[in-house]
């Protein structure tokens, strides 16, 4: 495999000049898909902190008294998905009111009863899934003696649609910039097999299996696959650094941004998918040659 | 001799073949490079193909081998149908042969020394085997002193003599040799047929097509087989 390995590293720098061509290329196309990565990543980590963390109020009917509590709990435990839950008694949500108020507003002290609900904070075990959080607080209404269920719904569905919007255009933006890469590679590899023409009809007249002609193509296409992922990070990483450096000086003071870069794990499927990239380029161009 | 006793005879030596065409014919378009040629040879046979340029020398060695597929008639190698051989074995029915090919077939880009070596590396062997073996092929042929040379810098008689190094490299069982001397002077040819007949002594069935005719004089003991227009015309043993 070493040898294999070192004959690759010789030929890619034999063929430096398309080898760099299909390198960049990849690296580039794989720029575009980290940087849809990046966004995403730190989009998800925004919605998964919405609504501090699943949380979700549901106001009660006003005919609601405190003795149906353990009956309700128990209902609403019944739908699962709840993590955790609480009554807030209407009294102590008016005193809450009245300290977030500050105390020298008359208002309060003029009215003859309390007009706030009962309510339950509760904090869901679903979190980013914006669908399943909206059919869940579609059940939990549905319960006798509730009368509605707040979870963010306004911004969050507004928000949703432009995040939707913009994962549909990244999928098909990530998708483009693949199949150019892999055509790229599949080409290079094209390219690569005809120069070598005479070299791989000679192997196999002397008895070269077609697996010992095809490995250097594949060794080849996997190292220009992973150097291409790597470059595209490294480029990536580069933008990444140097602006979010200066946003957080300009920005930082007014807003808090907790704008992060790729996931470890993130990183290691780029690389992997890019490596894949080179590998199936090649495949598919050995395929279409050797038939 | 009846007839029961002569196809007796044939059984017999077909069972012993190394090599057995039967009216092998090949075709190019219109034009007849082979025609209808059966020849049996035993292992260990020293065979020289002669005949005008055109007559079908190198055809018949590259039927050999499968570079190319008959049009019509049957091959047997070692009693193996080279029909029935299936594109997985093909490479081993390769590496039984050494070729030496009219065009010598040198990889340009790759040193002397990696186009011998090539063979042994399709073959599998280990790296310290293949530099001991490919040195002393080529110190026996005289060019190790170029095996860092890339051929495109070789005169045509070096050229041959790598070609005539990797051919026997492998040590196979059936050496076929088109024109191995043709880029030779006489003395330079000479060499490269003892070299030859060296690895017939050890037991190879060679075969050398060639049209120069210096060369039958000077050959020991063998077999000549005469082609003309694809048409084998004449056998005759040398002794
Ligand atoms: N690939 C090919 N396509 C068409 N015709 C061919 C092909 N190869 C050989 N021929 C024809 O078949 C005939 C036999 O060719 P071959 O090369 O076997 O001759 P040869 O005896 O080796 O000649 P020489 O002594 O010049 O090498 C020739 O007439 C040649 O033109
Ligand atoms: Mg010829």
């Amino acid at each position: 495999m070493t040898r294999y390995i070192t004959k690759a590293l010789a030929d890619i720098r034999s063929n430096r000049f398309l080898n760099l061509i299909t390198i960049v290329t990849i690296s580039l196309s794989i720029l575009v898909v980290s940087l849809f990565l990046l966004f995403f990543e730190n989009a998800n980590r925004l919605i998964e902190g919405w609504n501090q963390g699943g949380r979700a109020m549901i106001y009660l009917e006003p005919a609601f008294s405190q003795e149906m509590l353990p009956d309700l709990k128990a209902r609403i435990q019944g739908l699962g998905e709840v993590e955790e839950m609480r009554f807030i008694p209407k009294s102590r949500a008016l005193e809450k009111l009245k300290d977030e108020m500050g105390s020298h507003t008359g208002f309060f002290d003029t009215l003859q009863h309390n007009p706030l609900p009962h309510a339950l904070e509760i904090r869901m075990k679903t979190r980013g899934d914006y669908a399943q959080v909206a059919a869940f607080a579609k059940k939990i209404t549905a319960l006798e003696m509730v009368e509605s269920v707040e979870y963010g719904q306004g911004w969050l569905a507004k928000f949703l649609q432009i995040f939707t919007l913009f994962r549909i255009t990244g999928y098909a933006m990530c998708g483009l910039f693949l199949l150019i890469a892999l055509f790229i590679t599949a080409n290079t590899v094209r390219l690569a097999f005809y120069s070598r023409r005479l070299e791989i009809e000679i192997m196999r007249l002397v008895g070269a299996t077609e697996g010992f002609i095809k490995t250097p193509f594949y060794v080849e296409g996997l190292l220009q696959g992973f150097f291409g992922g790597i470059l595209g990070l490294l480029i990536l990483m580069a933008a990444f650094l140097t602006i979010s450096s200066g946003i957080s000086g300009n920005l930082g003071a007014y807003v808090y941004l907790d704008i992060r870069f790729l996931s470890i794990k993130a990183m290691g499927l780029i690389i992997l998918a890019s490596t894949f990239l080179g590998w199936f380029g090649c495949y598919l161009s050995l395929r279409q040659m050797l038939q | 001799m009846n007839n029961d006793e002569t196809i007796h005879m044939n059984l017999y030596s077909s069972k012993n073949s190394i090599i057995r065409l039967f009216n092998v014919t090949k075709r190019y378009g219109a034009k007849l490079a082979l025609n209808n040629v059966s020849v049996d040879i035993q292992p260990g046979e020293f065979i020289f193909i002669s005949g005008p340029s055109g007559a079908g020398k190198s055809t018949l060695l590259r039927v050999l081998y499968l570079a190319e597929k008959v049009s019509e008639g049957q091959i047997l190698i070692n009693g193996m149908n080279l029909a029935r051989i299936s594109a997985s074995k093909l490479p081993l029915l390769r590496r039984r042969f050494g070729m030496v090919f009219q065009d010598f077939k040198l990889i340009p880009g790759r040193t002397v020394f990696e186009n011998v070596a090539l063979v042994l590396e399709v073959a599998g062997e280990k790296p310290s085997y293949i530099r001991k073996k490919v040195m002393h092929v080529l110190r026996t042929t005289g060019m190790d002193k170029k095996a860092n040379a890339l051929p495109p810098t070789l005169s045509g008689g070096e050229q041959q003599r790598v070609a005539v190094a990797r051919a026997v490299v492998g040590d196979p069982d059936i050496i076929l040799a088109d024109e191995p001397t043709g880029s030779l002077d006489h003395a330079s040819a000479m060499l490269v047929l003892d070299f030859l007949m060296a690895y017939h002594k050890k037991g190879a069935t060679i075969l050398v097509a060639s049209h120069n005719l210096h060369l039958l004089e000077s050959m020991v003991r063998g077999r000549n087989i005469v082609l003309e227009q694809g048409e084998l015309v004449k056998t005759s043993t040398m002794l």
